[in-house]
């Protein structure tokens, strides 16, 4: 594939949810299509039929019963909260 | 033109475990905002999901009762996206080997039966829950409701009408409440619904532009709004214009739909493998020991209130489509209570109440063995069909058993032959002008003459003896 | 010799005939960090209620009470590991001011051996680094020359129990962050197999490759420390059913018979002189103490720095997706949604932090997941198998730790590429989940040298053994820094 545009790289950015002058957005361009160009490294290799791993362990059924456990104190669970209201995570309006 | 429609509904369903999908907070409905949260369902970094049986076994219960395959393995893998009720930032969801597949359901319509395909059944947790405030500054978040074990059940493409829509959804909640995996409330928002609709020309093989509905908060709005976007979009097309791929809003108070967004692309969420989650590998065993702990489900209870009770296919649909309703009426029917005569009073008075004060079953008074009571003392003509309308406003209303009732309140018909003359004699002394009336042809004058027998026994006279003595009084005057 | 140079064994006995109070311990070590840490700056916080603790467990060693294997030794640990009530930075300006709620599952452990907690120690930024230069607080720097970088992640643990400032630490790794500081620092560093060691309470980085491992002055403490920390814990479903062993036991001093594979990839092109040198140095030496030596290939390594930047990059862009300056951590200024998350991600990472996101977001997304992510799942997929093709024949598996001794504190930083490059000896392991492990074997200008040892899952024994009858006959792990 080709490199990544500017655009391209902003809207990476956005799915990640960083913001980004353009100076950056240079800069990061340059940097992602380094690591691209790293990454395309793996086209070397033959891969047919070769099942992926995703877990280098192989554990199944790991499982628990259905038993509470009493939750933290409320101020436990507000007590890095940057803002808060009412025992609630406070944030800028979700409407737009 | 002519256009053929096309539904599809995904509809989200809560597990009644007592604790979330992955931490052991409490999945407690009501509970004070985030006081069902720990450092896992908060997302604090460092803590690792540890996976819920009993969420495993609910979820497996739901498939298989909605005639699902069951995954020999499944997976779990991450959904990223940026919300504030989503604390991780991601959801842990099923994307490639969710636990059920190419289940089925039958629904009747018209008359008609037809079977409705489920493409898939996948499990996930649930997010928290957003208020805003009034001015639209700042929006609050509680976790309280975020990891609790959620299936989502996808329909096939065979739901071809809203009405088709709206008794697939009812079918699928009785099935869902007979097996007890959920409550299925969706005032509580333990089930949720999400549909889409698109047309295409009559006969055409492919799909046309569905639209996505959301806020859809009763069944009965989810057939509305289909049934709006249905001639929204036949109107469009009409008139040669193209369907957006679009959300759309239900407003109630409007009885419309409205655009919330045109959509571009599908959203991009990034799945991968959850790595911190191994493989779930379901074996005969444990499918055998899920399956044996599925009641009996509605289909076949009705079915079966039709042979062995000789109930009409009506009563015995009606009764079955709740489980709490269905559970009463077997209860009573065990009790020796007469299987006609209980339904009519769930489906007459029960459900008239329920509807007039909108409650539920679990909600009222009423025990099966109250109306078993209260059906017999009719039978055996301790009470009148009248009385026992009274009692039974006192039974729903605050309980207590019929037979003391009864007593209590001296409500035991007069059936004393004796008794009841006298008084009849006394009504036909002072109403001359009636028994001339009556002798005269007007019929209603004997009505008259019932109704001052029933006024001065408070209700309680045999009416059927009271019509005897009353005829037989008027011959002798 | 400083106390806390002192190897467990020794440190317990004089505890035990009461010639040492913990107190003692405590004190060296707090003052040992006032003397050094202004010039390594291993410490991003020093606990003062050390000295308490100490307290505590002097009257517990009074009244004769059982004791912990790691009583009364003062341990650092790595800042992304959680601590209740002590701020846990993981390195980055977004959790400069996070307290958390809740300890790690090994810092429990620790704390039921008895080790007292000094402190939490520098790292960089969310582990992503190999220099510690990505803090966002300081660099740390390497006790042997202070001109050098420590090496990372773990460099802020290396550096520390380097300096003489902690009797142990402990590190994580995700791609070599335990052993690369280790080998840079001279010191015994174990990335054990993935699921030996409990990741509760460890601030993700890749999930699926992160470990916590214990750095020391020496196999035997090192074999104490994992013994303690080791085993299935019910908060870490990827921790393994295998019991833990006696790791003590298998310092036989004996290595007769033991099958060593050299793979030729660990010491080709782009491997320093000095390194080869010395790595060529120990294989003879093992071979005098009766090891048999064969060279073999691992022909997919050359392809996994590839895929490691792909998968822990993707990985993590899911990790740190939760830093949303929502439920905790730092929070920008922001008057809407949008700017809320952007603001606060962006100001809160620093750049290689972001630069991994960015990548690990695009390599995820519709359209590269197939060519990129899926591709390399199944090159590591290859690797393993290569290590798994080895075990049949060898018991271990030896090479240098990393290609060069340390470099120097600003060398790198501004070429990530070149960064990266440094890791090619580590990550291979990593991708296999194999336990590995850094001991010290040589010098060059001044700069330790180390060597890696490699073994089947869950042989973190065979290593100890080989590793402690190497330590045996050096003296590698005697010297000291002078700061």
């Amino acid at each position: 594939m080709e490199h990544l545009t500017k655009e391209e790289v902003q809207h990476v950015a956005h799915l990640a949810r960083l913001a980004m002058t353009e100076e950056e957005t240079e800069k990061y361009q340059k940097e992602l299509n380094e690591l691209i160009d790293l990454a395309k490294k793996l086209n070397e290799v033959d891969t047919e039929g070769v099942k992926p791993t995703s877990h280098v362990l192989h554990v199944q059924n790991v499982l628990r019963e259905d038993k509470r456990r009493p939750s933290p104190d409320l101020d436990k669970a507000l007590k890095n909260a940057p803002e808060h209201q009412d025992g609630q995570f406070k944030v800028p309006s979700v409407l737009e | 033109m002519k256009f053929d429609t096309v539904i599809g509904l995904e509809v989200h369903v809560e597990l009644k475990t007592d604790t979330k999908l992955f931490c052991q907070c409490s999945t407690e409905f009501g509970a004070p905002p985030n006081t069902n949260t720990c450092p896992s369902c908060l997302a604090y970094p460092g803590r690792l999901p540890i996976l819920n049986k009993e969420a495993i076994d609910y979820a497996m219960k739901a498939c298989l009762a909605l005639n699902c395959e069951i995954a020999e393995e499944m997976t779990f893998d991450r959904k990223n996206y940026f919300y504030p009720d989503n604390p991780k930032a991601y959801q842990i969801t099923q994307l490639d080997k969710p636990i059920g597949q190419n289940g089925w359901i039958e629904i009747e319509v018209e008359g008609k039966k037809k079977k409705i395909g489920i493409t898939r059944i996948h499990m996930e947790e649930d997010a928290g829950k957003l208020i805003h405030d009034e001015y639209g500054e700042y929006s609050l978040v509680d976790f309280n409701r975020a990891g609790t074990p959620l299936i989502e059940i996808v329909s096939e493409p065979d739901i071809e009408s809203p009405a088709e829509a709206y008794a697939y959804l009812e079918k699928l909640k009785a099935i869902l409440q007979y097996t007890e995996v959920s409550d299925c409330k969706m005032e509580q928002g333990s089930l949720r619904c999400d549909a889409n609709l698109s047309l295409k020309p009559a006969g055409q093989k492919e799909f046309g532009t569905k639209t996505e509905l959301k806020n859809l908060n009763s069944f009965a709005n989810v057939q509305k709004g289909l049934e709006y976007e249905e001639k929204r979009q036949e109107k469009e097309l009409l008139a040669g214009r193209e369907i957006l791929q679009e959300t759309r809003r239900w407003d109630d108070a409007k009885k419309e739909t409205i655009l919330m967004r045109v959509k571009e692309g599908e959203e991009d969420y990034r799945y991968f493998p959850d790595p911190d989650l191994g493989t779930v590998v379901i074996d005969e065993a444990w499918i055998e020991q899920v399956k044996s702990e599925i009641p009996e489900l509605p289909d076949e209870r009705k079915r079966r209130y039709i042979e062995e009770y000789d109930l009409p296919a009506y009563d015995a649909g009606v009764i079955t489509q709740s489980k709490d309703m269905s559970d009463f009426f077997q209860a009573a029917v065990d009790e020796g209570a007469d299987p006609k005569q209980t339904s009519n009073w769930l489906m007459g008075e029960v459900n008239a109440y329920l509807n007039a004060h909108l409650l539920e079953m679990k909600d009222i008074a009423l025990t099966p063995t109250a109306l078993r009571k209260l059906i017999q003392l009719i039978e055996k003509g301790t009470i009148s069909s009248k009385i026992a309308k009274k009692v039974f406003a006192e039974l729903i209303e605050k309980g207590g058993d019929p037979e003391q009732i009864v007593k209590e309140k001296g409500l035991v018909q007069i059936s004393d032959e004796g008794e009841l003359k006298k008084i009849v004699d006394n009504v036909l002394e002072n109403n001359t002008q009636s028994i001339e009336d009556y002798k005269n042809g007007k019929d209603k004058a004997l009505g008259f003459l019932v109704g001052q027998v029933m006024k001065e026994t408070k209700g309680k006279a045999n009416p059927q003896l009271v019509n005897k003595l009353i005829k037989e009084g008027i011959e002798t005057r | 010799m400083s106390i806390l140079e002192e190897s467990f064994s020794s440190i317990h006995k004089k505890l035990h005939n009461k010639e040492l109070k913990v107190s003692d311990i405590v004190e060296a070590s707090f003052a040992r960090i006032q003397e050094v840490d202004d010039k390594i700056k291993a410490f991003v916080t020093v606990n003062e209620e050390a000295r308490e603790h100490a307290k505590k467990l002097d009257e517990a060693l009074d009244k004769n009470e059982t004791r912990g294997l790691l009583f009364g030794l003062p341990v650092g640990l790595k800042d992304n590991l959680m601590t209740e009530g002590m701020k846990t930075t993981s390195g980055s300006r977004m959790l400069e001011n996070f307290v958390p709620t809740y300890s790690a599952a090994v810092v429990h452990k620790l704390a039921k051996a008895e080790a007292v907690m000094m402190g939490k120690l520098n790292m960089d930024e969310f582990a992503m680094g190999s220099s510690n230069e990505t803090s966002y607080f300081h660099p740390t720097y390497n006790p042997w020359n202070t001109d050098y970088v420590p090496g990372g992640s773990s460099g802020g643990s290396a550096a520390a129990v380097a300096a003489g400032e902690v009797s142990f630490a402990l590190g994580t790794d995700t791609g070599g962050s335990i052993r690369q500081p280790a080998a840079y620092c001279g010191v015994v560093g174990m990335k054990p197999t993935y699921g030996r060691v409990s990741r509760d309470g460890l601030i993700a980085f890749a999930s699926s490759l992160d470990q916590i491992g214990p750095i020391t002055r020496t196999v035997e403490d090192n074999a104490l420390v994992l013994g303690e920390i080791a085993g299935q814990c019910q908060r870490d479903p990827m921790t393994a059913a295998e019991p833990v062993p006696d790791y003590l036991s298998a310092l036989t001093g004996d290595v007769k018979g033991l099958r060593i594979a050299v793979p030729k990839e660990f010491l080709g092109e782009g491997v320093a002189d000095d390194v080869k040198a010395s790595v060529k140095e120990a294989l003879q030496l093992f071979e005098k103490l009766g090891a048999s030596i064969e060279e073999v290939s691992l022909p997919h390594a050359e392809y996994a720095v590839s895929a490691y930047y792909v998968l822990a990059s993707g990985e993590a862009s899911a990790s740190l997706a939760r830093f949303d300056g929502v439920r905790y951590g730092y929070r920008a200024n922001a008057t809407n949604l949008q700017d809320l998350y952007d603001k606060t991600r962006s100001e809160g990472f620093g750049d290689e932090v972001k630069r991994r996101i960015l990548f690990g977001t695009f390599a995820l997304s519709t359209g590269y997941y197939d060519m990129y992510y899926k591709k390399a799942q199944q090159v590591r997929t290859l690797i393993k198998k290569d290590f798994d093709d080895l075990w049949e024949s060898y018991d271990v598996i030896i090479g240098p730790t990393t290609p060069t001794t340390a470099f120097k504190v600003g060398e790198k930083v501004d070429d990530p590429m070149t960064m990266y490059a440094n890791d090619i000896l580590t990550i291979p392991v990593s991708l296999a989940g194999v336990p590995s492990m850094s001991v010290p074997c040589g010098f060059s200008n001044g700069l330790p040298i180390g060597l890696q040892i490699i073994a089947k899952p869950f042989a973190e024994d065979t290593i100890y053994r080989t590793a402690h009858a190497f330590e045996q006959e050096t003296d590698y792990h005697k010297r000291t820094p002078e700061l």
